[in-house]
């Protein structure tokens, strides 16, 4: 039997890494890419949580969640293409003028 | 106890996988190492009785967003970053912006810790137990889906047309019709 502080854990283990990840590269898709670490690190948490109160809002919540990432890479991506398009760069520091 | 096993493969991998996905320059083997990641994620799922879940998150995550990631990377062709230029500008490299920093993460690891230290009511078991077939079961999770999450559900599909639309805009190129 597996306590929920394990899953915890794991769930906030996985939330530092994309947290590093966001902070640490300078690749536009590498950054997106930990943004979806982080939204996974949460779903686990959500999942543990809901079998702990023996629900299945917890599993619910996490296809919300799913939903909404779906929606945000292809946002997100679309931007990274916009973005590339006019700066041959997917360093963020490259955008830096709010008008070129 | 091959649960136990399992629990800690699975989330040993997980991590794992997660560290070597910031760890690459080249955002390929990022994208496939996070299909590996998710992977362990959805058998982590699967001990906590969440089987539908496990394979929504092998189906759309692994399957269609990691796709539509792996699409962007070969569409742009980007270049790989290049790690002297990261030392030289990268705003964490500066020396009092470091040491803020190394003071935050120390503090948020104490907190964590201390919190984890007080949650003895968390430690009932929730991994591998054979008891929860009722709870897990899909029927059930569509009943609640369906009615008292109906407009949580509906509004999600305005949602996705809203980012279908707005991801086609975006991605326009200037002048087209």
């Amino acid at each position: 039997m597996i306590p929920l502080s394990h899953y915890l854990v794991v769930s906030a283990l996985l939330f530092a890494v994309g947290t590093a990840g966001v902070f640490l590269r300078k690749n536009l898709i590498t950054i997106l890419l930990s943004v979806e670490i982080m939204l996974n690190a949460v779903n686990l948490s959500f999942v543990a949580f809901g079998r702990f109160n023996g629900t299945v809002d917890g599993q619910i919540i996490t296809f919300f969640v799913m939903t909404v990432a779906a929606a945000e890479a292809a946002v997100g991506l679309a931007l990274v293409i916009a973005l590339f398009r006019t700066r041959e760069s997917l360093n963020p520091d490259a955008f830096t003028s709010l008008k070129w | 106890m091959p649960e136990t096993l399992l629990f800690y493969v699975l989330s040993g991998l997980a991590v794992g996988a997660s560290a070597l996905v910031i760890g690459q320059r080249n955002p390929m083997y990022s994208v496939l190492l996070l299909i590996v990641s998710f992977a362990a994620l959805a058998g982590l799922y699967i001990t906590l009785d969440a089987p539908f879940v496990a394979m929504a998150q092998m189906i759309i995550y692994a399957g269609a967003i990691m796709v539509l990631f792996l699409f962007v990377v070969m569409l742009l062709n980007a270049p790989q970053e290049d790690a002297a230029e990261w030392d030289r500008t990268h705003p964490l490299r500066r020396p009092g912006v470091a040491r803020i920093g190394i003071v935050l993460a120390v503090l948020l690891v104490a907190e964590l810790g201390w919190a984890l230290a007080k949650v003895a009511s968390l430690e009932g078991a929730v991994g591998g137990n054979a008891d929860g077939a009722a709870i897990a079961s899909v029927r059930e999770m569509g009943r609640v889906l369906f009615t008292q999450y109906s407009f949580a559900f509906e509004a999600t599909s305005v949602l996705i047309l809203v980012a279908m639309i707005g991801a086609v805009v975006l991605a326009r190129r200037e002048g087209d019709a």
